[in-house]
């Protein structure tokens, strides 16, 4: 504790030096923290899922339609608890850029499968009566300025019997989705309109959500799900929520490879860097080392004041690298990827990996100090 | 002596003493190696995405879907609208007077990929005329599909990507058993990431009735204008036609934007980096040398051309470091492939293209990181008092 003060020195000796390490430090920081922020998210991504939803989507690709016949079936599956068709329409509002998605469903049963969905119970109700409504999720209603009762218009690629691919909901309903914000950008509206005004593909759906009571028979239910449509044309693949949602996060291939090799690639650069401030600040003080080993400091003391030196500057510029990328961290959630907040994983991570790095660059100097020769370095040999 | 030849002389002195200084000229060396080599090796698959959207798009072809997207697998044509697409002006016609026209239907097929893991394969049902309309595709294996039979050609890179689709292999979809009978090739284009049989064989699997899309060959470049008038005449058809080129490029834009985004991005905060770390260099050469600094201001060279030496030492540094980064990225990463997820759910190979130009904007980051960090050590250089500067030993 007494020697906080020599390190202390030590460090500010080159003031302007020590300061443009400890920059370049946390630069690095700030950009592992956002990097293995969004890897540690995609990765992560359906841990929160639960465990009672499954997903019936079709074996040959998860955009193939499903006959919307099979709704029946599923619900004869031993285990099954509630089923909800879900087709999908995307299309989007004002501006090509501006993508919506409405999914046309059984309204009742899909908020009932989404507990985690809020809604005022008078709303779904309205939802039932009118035809044409829709409830649409809390972000996207503020995005866009809807209020219940507007009728808005949304653009798809969706042909309708008349002959336009132009449709129109009326907002019945707000929803929200306090734990997961990212999920109130859907709207929901009723499968009966959609499924009669299209023209193609009527009679299909997108996929099942199937509620079960027992998330321990998941498995079971999965098989019996599937048994029950193989052989057919559309064989059937249910999955979990997790792993459907993972197998969609997986689509996205090498992308988490990359953002490794660029973090590993920003790391290495880092490490010859301060590797190299601490040798030259090792060097220049050698002189000053062998009078501390003169007046009686052991080699091991020596050693120990290099490396908690180097220690104490990776930690710090760490500290600092990871709050800002937490603080920059929901920036990315604009970009449409990764979450809110900063996994405190990747705290934990950062910080092992600046002991790593403090060894590392602290190391080589360290040894050096180490094996000083007093007569030697006093003599300036 | 002139400006020149002292900026010379005092660069050359410095040059002299940069092995002394080895250990910390590397850090420049080194950081900026790291910041380019990530530039451009990010920058390398937007270049590989634009080339493919390149390759695939004929400005004198055009590319008919329903409004109101962008991606053909969201798209659905009626019969109706495929015939009055076909018959539109504008559209060349063959020596049978048949428009040039393959009135097309996508489905995508979930299979094994190599690599592990599974994607979405485009399986794309084309009509007779698809091949004479787009002549850069032919057969390199195997022999071309029987459009009667449930009979499939694969495009080569797909067939890169993807296991179990060498010629002869029977793929079991929707229930039915086709056969891989063929390998494609274009040039390098989209159209090789995809699988391709006939349009009624396929339509008929899946009880299809719509078509995705309708390429077309126009008389000429210059008749799209017309070819689009003609069917505009129409409003009720809710169609719209692109220019092929305009097509991919539009298929492209949002996938290469977010890697330009993160190139820049994750570049630009490692450059930032990069300049704290020559900084550091710099200050240590300029204070490694200050006593030889000291002496040439004494003997009455000018603080200019002091000031440039810092630059010239610092920017060659750079540079080295630029080419050394761009090289690595070059030799780790071009003529792979990197397997995403394309737009409208579709498997994507993207090459990952290192060329001059990418390499040329490496070196210019280079540059600017370098001079950035010579500017204060080159100040201090010449701001030093040289009473206390001649005294340091």
């Amino acid at each position: 504790m007494k020697f906080i003060p020599l390190i202390w020195a030590g460090l500010w000796r080159k003031r302007t030096r020590t300061i443009f390490t400890l920059l370049s430090i946390v630069v690095a920081f700030i950009l592992f923290g956002v990097l293995q922020g969004v890897a540690t998210w995609l990765n992560g991504f359906g841990a929160g899922s639960h465990t009672n939803r499954l997903y019936v989507v079709s074996r040959i690709s998860e955009i193939q339609p499903l006959p919307s016949g099979y709704l029946s079936h599923i619900t004869r599956v031993a285990g099954v608890r509630q089923v909800a068709q879900v087709a999908a329409l995307v299309g989007s509002y004002q501006q090509p850029t501006n993508t919506v998605v409405v999914l046309a469903t059984d309204p009742r049963a899909l908020f009932a499968l989404y507990p985690e969905w809020r809604v005022a119970p008078q709303q779904l109700q309205a939802l039932t009566r009118t035809r044409t409504g829709v409830i649409v999720g809390a972000r996207v209603a503020r995005l866009y300025g809807w209020r219940v009762g507007d009728v808005i218009p949304i653009r798809t690629s969706v042909l309708k019997n008349d002959g336009t691919t132009n449709w129109s909901f009326q907002v019945v309903g707000i929803y929200d989705s306090p734990d997961q914000p990212s999920e109130e950008d859907r709207m929901i509206a009723n499968y009966e309109y959609i499924d009669e005004a299209r023209h193609f593909e009527r009679g299909t759906v997108f996929a099942f959500v199937v509620g079960i009571d027992d998330p321990s028979s998941a498995t079971r239910i999965c098989a019996a799900i599937d048994a029950r449509f193989a052989n057919s044309a559309d064989e059937t693949l249910t999955q979990d929520e997790k792993e459907y949602i993972q197998g969609q996060i997986r689509q996205l291939g090498d992308v988490g490879s990359l953002l490794n090799a660029i973090v590993g690639a920003v790391f290495f650069t880092l490490l010859f860097l301060t590797g190299n401030t601490l040798t030259q600040s090792v060097r220049e003080r050698i002189p000053e080392l062998a009078v501390l080993k003169a007046i009686g400091f052991a080699d091991g003391s020596v050693t120990l004041l290099v490396l908690t030196e180097a220690a104490l500057l990776c930690s710090a510029a760490a500290l600092i690298g990871l709050l800002a990328a937490a603080a920059l961290f929901p920036a990315t959630a604009a970009l449409g990827i990764a979450g809110t907040t900063l996994p405190a994983k990747v705290y934990a991570i950062g910080l092992l990996i600046a002991v790593g790095l403090a060894l590392m660059s602290g190391l080589p100097p360290a040894w050096r100090a180490h094996r000083l020769q007093v007569v030697e370095a006093l003599a300036g040999r | 002596m002139g400006f020149y030849q002292q900026t010379g002389a005092i660069s050359l002195m410095s040059a002299r003493s940069l092995p002394r200084r080895l250990g910390a000229s590397c850090v420049i060396v080194v950081g900026i190696a790291g910041v380019v080599g990530v530039l451009v090796s990010i920058l390398a698959m937007a270049t590989g995405l634009i080339q493919i959207a390149n390759r695939s798009a004929h400005p004198d072809r055009a590319v008919v879907m329903s409004t109101g997207t962008d991606y053909e697998t969201l798209s659905n044509l009626s019969r109706d609208a495929v015939r009055i697409i076909a018959d539109a002006r504008g559209v060349r016609r063959d020596a049978n007077n048949r428009p040039l026209a393959s009135a097309e239907v996508l489905v995508l097929v979930h299979l094994p990929l190599r690599a592990g893991g599974s994607g979405n394969l485009t399986l794309r049902g084309v009509s007779a005329n698809a091949f004479a309309l787009r002549p850069e595709l032919h057969v390199v294996a195997g022999r071309m599909f029987n459009p009667m039979l449930r009979e499939l050609i694969v495009g080569r890179t797909a067939q890169r990507q993807f296991r179990d689709l060498q010629v002869g292999r029977r793929l079991l979809v929707r229930g039915a058993e086709w056969t891989v009978v063929g390998v494609f090739e274009g040039h390098g284009d989209q159209h090789e990431s995809e699988m391709m049989t006939g349009v009624e064989v396929l339509q008929s699997t899946f009880q299809r009735n719509a078509f995705q899309s309708v390429t077309v060959q126009l008389d000429s470049e210059a008749s799209f204008a017309d070819f689009r008038a003609s069917l505009a005449g129409n409003p009720a058809l809710a169609i719209e036609a692109l220019r092929e080129s305009d097509y991919y490029l539009r298929q492209s834009r949002a996938f290469t934007r977010l890697l330009t985004l993160v190139a820049y991005l994750v570049g630009g905060i490692m450059a930032i980096g990069a300049i704290f770390g020559a900084l550091n260099t710099m200050d240590a050469a300029v204070s490694a040398r200050s006593v030889e600094i000291a002496t040439s201001r004494v003997l009455g060279f000018e603080p200019g051309a002091i000031v440039t030496s810092v630059f010239a030492e610092a920017v060659g540094l750079a540079a080295l470091g630029a080419g050394l980064g761009g090289a690595l990225a070059w030799l780790l990463f071009s003529g792979h492939a990197i397997n995403t997820s394309g737009g409208g759910f579709t498997q994507l190979s993207v090459p990952v293209v290192v060329d001059a130009r990418l390499v040329g904007v490496g070196i210019l980051w280079a540059c600017v990181i370098g001079m950035v960090g010579a500017s204060l050590p080159a100040l201090r250089a010449i701001r030093a008092p040289l009473a206390s500067a001649l005294k340091a030993t």
